[in-house]
Parts: C-alpha cells; structure tokens; sequence
C-alpha cells in the first residue's frame, strides 16, 4: 500500500506525457475552431447579391438542394489559392456554390471574379458581418456544407485543399446524395 | 572565424559533460576516488567552454555579423547595443546557450564551494548535473544551432521585434532561467540522493541555497515581465493567465513550496522524501514550461517562433529526466528513512498545510492550462480556459494560505502553542478587521474581494511584525538587549521577515489595482480632457518625432489636480521601420499610491485622437512588494549558516533561539 | 516556413487597444456591462486575448454585437449564449460547467481533499511511530567515550 503511494507520481507523469505527445500530433491545430452550427438549421439569412438584377439570397433560395456556402474576399490570397478548387467542384459535382463576400467592397469583388473567372451561382454581400457571425465565421475563407433539409453538416475554415476535397468533402456528398 | 570557434566550443562542451555525467557516477558506485574528482575540472571546463560559446554569440550581434543565420533573423545594424546584446537571448536558439551556460554556472559553483559535501554525493550531484547539460546541448546543436550561417549574407538584419526593445525585457529572460535552471540544481541533488539511497543533514542544508537563490530569481524575473507587460503593453494589467506566463508561475508555486518544505528537512529531518518529490516536480515544471513555450502546442502570445520538431525533443528530455526520476524516485524513495515526529498543530504542521495549498494551486494552474489540450487529444471538442476560471478556482485557495501565513512562524517546532500564538496575533487580527471593514465602507461599491484581500495583507504583516518584535524582544526587555538581539539576528530571519512583508505589501497593490481600476476612453481633440481617478487628462497637442529606429506621434497630456497642472504626459505612438510595426509608449506616472496611464490611440483623421486613461490606484505597491520579497531572498542567501557545509560542531545559542 | 511563423508571432503582439470610443455605448452602466462581458469573450483571431484588449477586426465585430444584444435588452448570461451559440464553447474565456470540464472545476478541490487526507494520515502514522529506545548504561558509556563528556555534546 505504501508502495503504491510512491508510484503515484510517476504513473500520473505517464498520462501526462502521453497527452504532450498527442498534443505535437502536427495535424493538430491549437487555434483551430469547430463549428457550434454542426448538424443544426443554418441561420436564418438574407442578403442582397452582387448583381442587382438577381434576387435576394437567402434560406429559401438554397433550400432543398445540397449547396456550398463559401465566404470570401477580394483582399484575402487564400481565397485565391483555392478559388480554381471551387471553379473544379463547381463543374464536376454540379454543385452550387454560394458566395458570401465578408468586409469587401463590391467594386474589388467585381474586378476580382473577372480576373478569376466565377465559381458561384451567386454571390451575395454581408455588408455587416451580420450574417457572418450567425454563422460562426472568424475569418476567410470559411465553406460550409448544406443539405437538403437546410441543416449545416461540415464547416471548414481555411483555404480548401485536394486532401480534404478528396478525404472529407467528397464523400461527405455522395452520403448527403443518398 | 570566432563563430566557428564558439561552434567548436559548443561541441566539446557537449563531449565533456559526456564525461562528466558518467565518470564520477561510475566512481561513486565504485568508490573510485579518481573518477569521482573528474568531477570538479570537468565542470569547470564545461563553463569555460560554454562561457566561449555563449561569448562568440554575443559578439556576433554586437559586430552585426549577419552571415550568422541567427543574428541576421533577430538583429539589425541601427539596434541599440544594449538591444544587439538581448537579442542574443531574445530569441529560441539563443535563449538556449544561455540555459546551458546557467546549467554550467551552477555546476561549477557546486564544484567550487562543496568542499564540505561528501565526495560521492557531490560525484552523483555534478554527473546528474552534467546529464542535463548533456541533453540540452545535444538539443542545441541538432536542433536549434545559433552558429548556422547564411551564405551569401544578408545585408541589413530582420531587427529584433520592437516590443521586446526595452530594459525590463532585456533583464526578464536571464532571471528566468537563473530560477528555472537553479531548480535544476535542486533536482540534481534530489536524484543524486535517490541514488545515493539516504538523505542526511548535509543534504538539506545543501539543497536551501540553490532553492533560495533560485527562489529569488524566477521572483525578480517574473515581476520584470509582469511590470514590462504593465507599462509596455497598453492596457494596464500586470497578469493574464497566459499559458506561458503560467509556465513561469507554476514552478514558483512549487518553488516556494519546495522552499518552506526543505526548510523543515533541514531543521527538523522530516518531510525528506516529500522535499525529494517536490524538488523533482519543481524542475519538472521548469522543462515542461520550456516545452510549452517553444512546441507550439497551445496559443500564446508570448511564444517563440514554433516549431514541433523542437517540441518533440524537448518532450523526449523531459520524459528522459523526469520519467527517469520519478521512477528512480518510486524504487527508493520507499527506503529512506523516516525523520522528526511531529504534531499537526507546529511550525512543521503550518509549513505541511502551505505546502499542500501551494501545490493544490499550482495543480490548479497546470490544469487549466492544460485543460484545452486534454479535452482536445481525447476529442470532446475544446475549451478556453481564461482568468475567470484562475480567479474562480487560485483565489480561493489562496485565502487560507495568507491566514496560515500569519500563524505558522509564531508556532514552536515539533509541538506548537496555537492558543499562545493566537493571543499574541490579537491585535494583528483587530487590525486586519479594521482594515476590512474600513475598505467595505469607503469602497461600497466595489468588489467584496477588496476588503478580504486588504485585510489578508493587514494580517500578515501585523503578524509578521509581531513575530519580528517578539524575537529581538522589544518592549519586553531592556532596549540595549532588544538592540544586541537584533544584530545578532541571523540573516536568514531577516529574509524572512521582508519576504513575508514583501508578500502583503504586494498582495495589498495586487487587490487595489484589480479591484479599483478605472479605465476612461475618449476622442479628444486639443484642449479636450477626460477625468479620472480625481484628475483631468487633457490633451495639449500632438507632435511628430524621430527615433534611432522608428519614428512616432507624441502627444503632450497635461495632468490636472483642479486647476494646477501637476504633471505632464508624453505617450507615443511608435513605428518601428524594419519590422513595420506599430507599439505604443504608454505615459505612466506614478504617486506612490497610484498610477496615471496614458495611452495614445489613432487619430480620426478630422484633428481628434483617442486617448485612454487608466486610473490604477495601488499599483506601484505590486513592483514594491515584489522588489522586497527579493530582498529578502537576497539578504537570506547571505546568511552564514548556509555557507556551512555540513553541521560542526559550534555555538548555536542565537540559532536554537531563532529556529 | 519559420518566416511566416515570425511573421504571425509579430502580427501577434502588436499591443492590445480594445475598444474606440465610436463603439462605446451612451449609458455607462451598459457600457461597463459591455467590457465586463467582453473581457470574458475569446478573440478568435488574436493569441490568447479577449475581445476587449484586442484591435482585430473581428474582436471589433463581436464587441459590436455584445453591445447590441444589450441595448436589446439581453442579459449577461443572454449575452454569452447568443454569441456560444454561434462560436461554440471556445469563444468562452470562462469555461462552461458541463460534463466535458467537470474535472477542470472540481478538481481543485479533490486535488486538496485528498492532499489533505493524505497528510492526515502520514501525521497519524508518524504520531504512533515508536520513540527512540533509551540507551542503557553500557551504551551510554561507549557513547561517552566517543564523543566527549554530555555537557560539551548537548551545548550544540
């Protein structure tokens, strides 16, 4: 019994040690957020689009169909490191993709998707933020998938890259297709 | 050339304390006088070597050699000197041949004043001393070179982060690692005991002045970074529960517990494997702050660079070092022997009860600093763990400690008199109650905290002059005698005496600058005032000035008491050229009792400026506090009696009275 | 690689300034609520500071709402939910009692109950550890011989 008390301190270091390792895991990200909205209704939102011909987006406009949100912006280079990503899922997986654009001018959204060409059915303005923040978005660019009931199922935040398209997104909509 | 030369250096110094950590260890449990006397040259040859390197790398920076990689990332030719010199440490692999150098400066002490340590336990001490080195320095050279050159050379520096441009900064690293390392000389000798199989006098007596010392040390160093974080960083506050800035804290925590712990080891021969562990978990402490701060593994805003590769080694020096002495510890802690009975109510009892409550709260801290990345490894999603939850949960441990604190000199060792303590500390309790309720009703709309922790440092120091004064006798016996006792007062009271007060002084400015803060924020155009804490702040004008390496907006604020202009205030606006980045100088001026800080914001482009103005009444008593506890670290290292090796034989009469 | 790493720390410590007084609410005793919660907000963005003592953009969006969510009448525990609600427990700098942290919140205080047991028990120990077993005269005599007469000894 006495024994056992002199042991304690080294087994607790083990433990703690272990979790030390796990923490170095360098797929970790200590500064990563997830999402809150997992698996519930996406917000409530409408926001007026970029072109003032197109109606306004909102929940209804996105209903009923499996849709990626994507917030972005002209000033934010990786949002152009993963714009031809979002151009490739566009036309592969007949997917449409909303764009959202957080804290930009119209002007510089409109120069941009000219040079870069447009991945989105539409894109809309969040002047305030409002709508970013219903969402849980901290900075750009920011994807969330959407099913057919309106829920959000996945939310990623960073620039897209092929892994998690490969790994995570793709799979992902062949179950939500189902 | 020299850099090559410190390389060089850096790379026998690891081969020597190669030497160093085996020989004497294998001479010990041998009892090969020889081998175990390759200890005291060897640690000697080790600090020169390192000193060499460490020398190279200083001059380095100074001379602006940029085809040093290490240099040229964190150095620039239009530096302040006193800069270009903390740059060398301003940085990870810097920082590093300064740790080692430290490991390498205690050692050699060791070496050079243990002339009255037994050889095999000074042997074991110097090698387990030598091991640490050794792992440092393989880490240094393999993963984190400072000597690395760039080839071509780059022709201007990337200049040290202008934040950390500053004195108080410049002297905060170098303390830190004086306590962190120090620490590593109490783990020495607690393994070299483990080892050795018993604790005797002479180690306990050994074990107080490196815990002292280091003690002293990690105090100063986090009080620098408290105070720079004060005055630097523009908000007004001294204390974020950051997790590096926990890093620090935590071995504190354990330090000071260690300290009172060895105390009792040394006076009355118990607690010896408790003081042990305690010695083993403090250093633990100091690796696994180094580890945070340099994996990467949790956000800060005081982390170096990161790297998970450097991470991993510091994890496996740690899992090595202290895996290996908590299971050398679990082998033979078990026989050494028991010591001093005791009751629960004496001074070996009221130093059991600190020791417990200082490692609760120093487990509290590492919980919650660690918590975020438990929740996140098991995958239940993740947390923030922030200074709610450390005010929720530190706080209040705390409160029976500063009661305890008061108490537990006045009880006799082995059995102790509460009754007769308590009745002596009467006053100090009416006081203390005096001070409280006086604080709830100037202050009732403040925090209820505020009173408890005034009347927590009213009672402490009322205690702890009543303790004081019943030593040297005063007012009980003839003023002449009172006057002899107190020069002969060994020094180690006296250090006790001023840490303790240093302690309420401190807790006094850190309860009314938490408690009573007052934080104003305005645009003001010129002529415009804001008021605060009983003075009016108004902005005269704003002016644009040249520096060495950045340029600023100066603003003249003048400080008004009614009418009369009191003082004037030059906050600034600073951008620093190279590194582009905006700081701001903030304009603090101090009372005594109570801070004036001025920060300067942006302009709003139309002639207006935001001006924040803090009221921070007490503050200057933390920096006070903080500077006497050191002082009584300081004063009780140069006591005589920790000069000693071992007990001889000699007359104890102020001794046994004392202790 | 360590370069944008530098970069980022450098962007990290650019010092904290909080709140404009564009932001600041009108009454006082809201406005104070307002810093009061928004000390107790996570900046997203930022290393380790609260939305209060950091001038980030998004710090500047959460304060703003905090502010609304007041003038609208919410609570301060309204306050947190509407904001957790979106951003998750993270964004708490006080972390939620809930099954996940019932270990961060009371282990405090186990830790000190069973340290205190512990202690209680080593001190019962050693109170019935047997005393030293006097000396008998043939002992003390040897003692003697060894180490000088009793009153030179017991003057250490």
């Amino acid at each position: 019994m006495r024994r056992l008390i002199f042991i304690l301190p080294l087994a607790l270091f083990g433990v703690i040690a272990a979790y030390f390792v796990a923490g170095l895991d360098p797929a970790r990200d200590p500064s990563a957020v997830p999402s809150a909205l997992i698996d519930r209704p996406a917000p409530a939102f409408a926001l007026d689009p970029l072109d003032p011909a197109a109606p306004v987006l909102d929940n209804v406009a996105i209903a009923g169909q499996i849709a990626l949100v994507n917030f972005f912006a002209s000033w934010c280079l990786p949002c152009r490191v993963e714009h031809p990503l979002l151009q490739q899922l566009a036309q592969e997986q007949n997917l449409p993709i909303y764009g959202i654009v957080y804290k930009d001018e119209p002007a510089a959204i409109r120069r941009w998707l000219d040079d870069l060409g447009n991945p989105y059915a539409v894109v809309a303005v969040d002047p305030d933020s409002r709508t970013a923040i219903d969402f849980g978005v901290y900075g750009v660019p920011e994807t969330y998938v959407i099913d057919r009931e309106g829920r959000i199922r996945f939310r990623f935040a960073g620039p897209l890259d092929p892994m998690t398209i490969e790994n995570i997104l793709l799979p992902l909509l062949t179950t939500l297709r189902e | 050339m020299i850099v090559e030369l410190g390389h060089y250096a850096l790379v026998l110094a690891l081969l020597v304390s190669l030497v160093q950590a085996s020989v004497p260890l294998a001479g010990a449990a041998r009892r090969e006088p020889g081998w175990m006397a390759v200890a005291v040259p060897a640690s000697l040859l080790l600090l020169a070597l390192v000193t060499v390197a460490f020398l190279a790398l200083m001059r380095a920076y100074i001379v602006s050699d940029f085809s040093v990689a290490n240099v040229a990332d964190n150095s620039h030719v239009s530096k302040p000197l006193l800069y270009k010199i903390a740059g060398v440490w301003g940085n990870h692999e810097g920082s590093l041949v300064l740790w080692v150098l430290m490991l390498a400066i205690f050692g050699a002490a060791v070496a050079l004043f243990g002339r009255n340590l037994p050889a095999t336990l000074k042997a074991r001490v110097l090698a387990v001393q030598a091991m640490i080195a050794f792992g440092f320095l393989l880490f240094t050279l393999f993963a984190s070179n400072p000597f690395a050159r760039f080839d071509p050379a780059p022709v201007a520096g990337g200049d040290l982060n202008p934040l950390l441009q500053d004195p108080g900064l410049a002297f905060h690293p170098p303390l830190l690692y004086l306590g962190y390392v120090g620490f590593s000389m109490t783990f020495s000798f607690a393994v070299a005991a483990l080892i050795e199989g018993r604790i005797d006098a002479a180690w306990a007596r050994w074990v107080r002045p490196w815990t002292l010392a280091a003690w002293t040390a990690l105090t100063a160093g986090i009080g620098l970074g408290s105070w720079w974080a004060y005055y630097e960083l523009g908000w007004g506050g001294w204390w974020y529960w950051d997790p590096v800035e926990n890093a620090s804290f935590m071995p504190w925590l354990l330090g000071t517990a260690l300290l009172h712990s060895a105390l009792v080891a040394e006076k009355r021969d118990a607690l010896k494997s408790w003081t042990v562990l305690l010695a083993i978990l403090t250093f633990a402490m100091s690796l696994i702050g180094t580890f945070l701060v340099r994996s990467g593994i949790l956000t800060s805003v005081h982390a170096f660079a990161t790297d998970p590769t450097r991470g991993l080694f510091i994890l496996l020096l740690l899992i090595i070092a202290i895996g290996g002495a908590l299971a050398l510890y679990a082998w033979r802690a078990p026989t050494l022997g028991a010591g001093g009975v005791f009751r629960p109510v004496s001074r070996e009892g009221a130093l059991l009860l600190n020791n417990l409550l200082l490692v609760t709260a120093a487990a509290t801290v590492f919980l919650g600093t660690f918590y975020p990345l438990f929740l996140d490894a098991l995958g239940l999603g993740t947390v923030s763990v922030g200074p709610p939850y450390y005010i929720a949960t530190f706080v209040p441990l705390m409160l029976p400690l500063l009661l305890a604190m008061g108490v537990g000199p006045l009880l006799a060792w082995k059995r102790g008199d509460l009754a007769g303590a308590l009745s002596r500390l009467v006053i100090a309790g009416v006081c203390a109650l005096i001070a409280g309720i006086a604080v709830w009703w100037w202050k009732s709309d403040g925090p209820f905290m505020a009173g408890i922790g005034i009347a927590l440092a009213v009672w402490i120091a009322g205690a702890t002059l009543v303790e004081f004064f019943g030593r040297i006798g005063l007012g009980r016996i003839a003023p002449r005698d009172t006057l002899m006792r107190l020069v002969h007062l060994p020094r180690g009271t006296f250090g006790m005496t001023l840490a303790h007060l240093g302690m309420a002084i401190a807790i006094v400015g850190m309860t009314g600058s938490s408690a009573w803060k007052e934080e104003h924020i305005a645009i003001l155009e010129s002529g415009g005032s804001i008021a605060a804490g009983g003075y009016d702040y108004r902005l005269d004008a704003v002016t644009r000035i040249e520096g060495p390496n950045y340029w600023a907006y100066r603003a003249q604020i003048s400080l008004l008491d009614g009418n009369e202009v009191v003082a004037l205030m030059t906050p600034e606006k600073r951008f620093y050229r190279v590194q582009r980045m905006p700081t701001t100088e903030a304009a603090i001026r101090t009372t005594g009792l109570a801070d004036h800080y001025a920060v300067l914001g942006d302009p709003d482009g139309e002639g207006g400026w935001t001006v924040r103005i803090y009221h921070e009444p007490l503050v200057p008593w933390i920096w006070g506090g903080l500077t006497i506890m050191v002082a009584g670290g300081l004063v009780s290292l140069t006591d005589r009696r920790l000069r000693v090796g071992a007990p001889a034989p000699m007359r104890r009469v102020a001794a046994s009275e004392a202790g | 690689m360590k370069r944008i790493l530098f970069l980022l720390l450098m962007l990290a410590t650019t010092p904290a300034l909080g709140v404009e007084p564009a932001e600041m609410l009108d009454d006082p005793v809201l406005e104070t609520r307002a810093r009061e919660i928004g000390r107790e907000l996570r900046c997203l963005v930022c290393q380790n500071e609260s939305i209060e003592d950091s001038n980030a953009d998004f710090a500047r969006d959460l304060r703003l709402v905090v502010r609304e969510r007041l003038l609208a009448g919410d609570s301060d525990g309204q306050v947190f939910d509407y904001i957790a609600a979106r951003y998750g427990d993270f964004v708490l700098l006080q972390p939620p009692v809930k099954p996940a942290t019932w270990a961060l919140w009371f282990a405090p205080a186990a830790i000190l109950i069973v340290g205190g047991f512990i202690a209680f028990f080593y001190l019962r120990g050693r109170r019935t550890a047997p005393g030293p077993v006097p000396l008998s005269a043939a002992e003390r005599d040897r003692l003697d011989a060894l180490t000088g007469p009793a009153e030179k000894r017991d003057a250490q």
